[in-house]
């Protein structure tokens, strides 16, 4: 297996300037599924018997992941389904409570998830002045990135005028970049939302992916379209089953990848 | 190239490795600290945090706004909604109590009576309970982006507060009909809003905590929130249940605690300012002294506020998991 490589220490460079620190990290979390038989008095025997609740099962889902980014790295992660690529990703942006271990970042990351929409019965335009003002925006940069926000996200004219419900899931996920892109983040993690986007939404994300690496940020990229994480990312790091399996040159590493997928 | 220097941290539990030393961590760790590098998952300091709410306050405006307007877009009659659902309420109430019941006996122009407490008990009571699902409704937008959470009860809060301002022109309009002259007393008014609007905030920040974690919360409330409604007073006049003879009477502390409920406190209170004939028929029972009720209504409001602040804030790290 060509994993060795990386499986045995983490290197770290000391003339750049790390941003994302992951020390042996391991997410474990709960999963409350629909289990029992789901009546009033199964319920109530439950309470007796003091269990905690219908079929809990636990989920090891990262099981020890080190690595370091450095600023103005983009870093791509691939790996099979369920091998932990959007766990981690929550981990990092400090929304899933590590069981152990620690992922320490300077400022704050922001996560844009494929089924992160916003406000769905809110139009686009107030999706994109509460989503400004809740990054912390002032009233006055809001107006002043409005424009540029619609302009990015490309929708077809007038359906900024309509709730984001209506919206198709293409559409949906480029407003929600464009919203998430106007800010400069210090780390901005990215999963899967650019798989709806078109070709030409596609070069345009990839374009304000290059500025804000260049604002000294960091972005991290999980797709399963391993072209995209090609031309995007100059790091990948491939998952699997919760640990790391290889990280370097995309090319190196994706051409391992479908050599093992068998793609 | 530089030569990297190597730390070493293991990549995983796999078989054939040596458990690693914990200070091998600690390098790592202490690295990350070398660079001034936070745990993502920490929670700010409570000056930084409430820094950070206040320059959200835009936020808390829009996003309240922006509710009240998607509320009723699906129905047809739209915004009247907001004044035709109090002037309901109030109907349903006079229809039982007052004319069927007859309670108004002993309350001089019980319409308007009935209408204060049920507009000022229900602004809390629907900022308790839309405050408990602040959290759970707004997971797509926490786990998106980044901001102080008790923005969200917050904006709850605000959003109950638009829509009480406008019950208070149904009010205002019923007060006047009943021939309530405009006196200096009514400013007192505000000041007992604002005090309500303190208490309401900081309820429904520990609901929201509550809720956000326990959902049963949301099931239970309604109950809680009706049995809270009919020990406030709201469309029966506690002092007159406290009358010499009566059978509150005989248990005194039972009257002091019943005097103490923030519900009534502040019910009470806007019914002090705003209905005259009811000021003067309950300062004929000689049974609640005003200066009492009004240190309640300040207790109410900073402990709430300053205790469900602080209660929320402190599983700040933990809203929108798992």
């Amino acid at each position: 297996m060509a994993d060795t490589k990386v499986r045995d220490a983490v290197r770290i460079d000391p003339n750049r300037e790390p941003i994302v620190v992951v020390d042996d990290l391991h997410i474990i979390y709960r999963v409350f599924g629909a289990g029992g038989k789901g009546n009033a008095a199964s319920a109530f025997s439950r309470i007796l018997r003091r269990e905690s609740r219908p079929s809990m099962t636990e989920v090891h889902a990262i099981k020890g992941l080190s690595f370091v980014v450095y600023r103005g790295e983009a870093v791509g992660i691939i790996g099979t389904n369920g091998s932990g690529k959007s766990t981690l990703l929550k981990a990092i942006a400090g929304l899933l409570p590590p069981h152990s271990g620690g992922v320490y970042t300077d400022g704050q990351p922001s996560l844009l998830g494929v089924n992160a929409a916003l406000m769905k019965d809110l139009t686009g335009e107030r999706n994109i002045v509460l989503g400004c003002l809740a990054m912390g925006m002032s009233p006055q940069e809001t107006r002043a990135k409005y424009k540029e926000i619609v302009d990015f996200a490309g929708l077809k004219e007038g359906f900024i005028q309509y709730p984001m419900r209506t919206y198709s899931s293409g559409m949906g996920a480029r407003l929600r970049f464009a919203i998430a892109a106007a800010k400069t983040h210090d780390v901005l993690l990215i999963d899967e939302a650019l798989a709806t986007g078109d070709a030409k939404f596609k070069v345009k994300s990839k374009r304000r992916i290059e500025e804000l690496r260049r604002e000294a940020g960091a972005v991290f990229l999980v797709a399963h379209q391993l072209d995209v994480v090609k031309e995007t990312c100059d790091r990948v790091i491939w998952i699997d089953e919760g640990r790391m399996h290889m990280d370097g040159e995309p090319n190196e590493v994706i051409a391992a990848y479908t050599a093992a997928t068998g793609k | 190239m530089s030569h990297p220097e190597r730390l070493g941290s293991l990549g995983g539990e796999s078989v054939g490795t040596i458990a690693e030393p914990p200070h091998v961590n600690d390098t790592l760790a202490a690295y990350a600290a070398r660079y001034g590098l936070k745990q993502s998952a920490a929670r700010p300091t409570l000056r930084k945090y409430i820094q950070d709410v206040w320059a959200r306050r835009n936020f808390i405006w829009a996003f309240a706004s922006a509710k009240n307007i998607s509320m009723y877009t699906e129905s047809r009659l739209g915004q009247l909604w907001q004044l035709l659902t109090p002037i309901l309420n109030v109907a349903v109430y006079f229809l039982i109590f007052g004319v069927l019941l007859s309670g108004r006996g002993a309350i001089p122009d019980y319409l308007p009576f009935l209408v204060t407490g049920v507009f000022m008990f229900g602004f809390t009571q629907r900022s308790i309970t839309s405050g408990s699902k602040s959290v759970g409704t707004n997971l797509s937008l926490i786990r998106a982006l980044h901001f102080p959470r008790a923005t969200l009860p917050l904006a709850i809060a605000v959003v109950e507060l638009q829509q009480l301002l406008l019950s208070l022109v149904v009010l205002l309009a019923i007060v006047v009909c009943f021939g309530e002259p405009f006196t200096l007393n009514m400013l007192l008014f505000v000041p007992v809003l604002m005090l309500q609007l303190m208490f309401n905030i900081g309820a429904s920040l520990v609901v929201a905590r509550i809720g956000a974690f326990n959902r049963d919360i949301t099931q239970l409330l309604p109950f809680i929130m009706r049995t809270w409604l009919y020990l406030s007073g709201v469309i029966f006049s506690l002092p007159s249940l406290m009358k010499p003879g009566s059978k509150l009477s005989h248990h005194p502390w039972a009257a002091e605690l019943l005097k103490a409920n923030p519900g009534y406190v502040y019910v009470e209170l806007s019914r002090n300012a705003l209905l005259g004939k009811y000021r003067h028929h309950v300062q004929g029972l000689n049974l609640e002294a005003t200066s009492q009720m009004w240190l309640y209504g300040v207790a109410w409001a900073v402990i709430a506020l300053v205790g469900g602040f602080l209660y929320f804030y402190r599983a700040e790290e933990r809203y929108g998991r798992g």
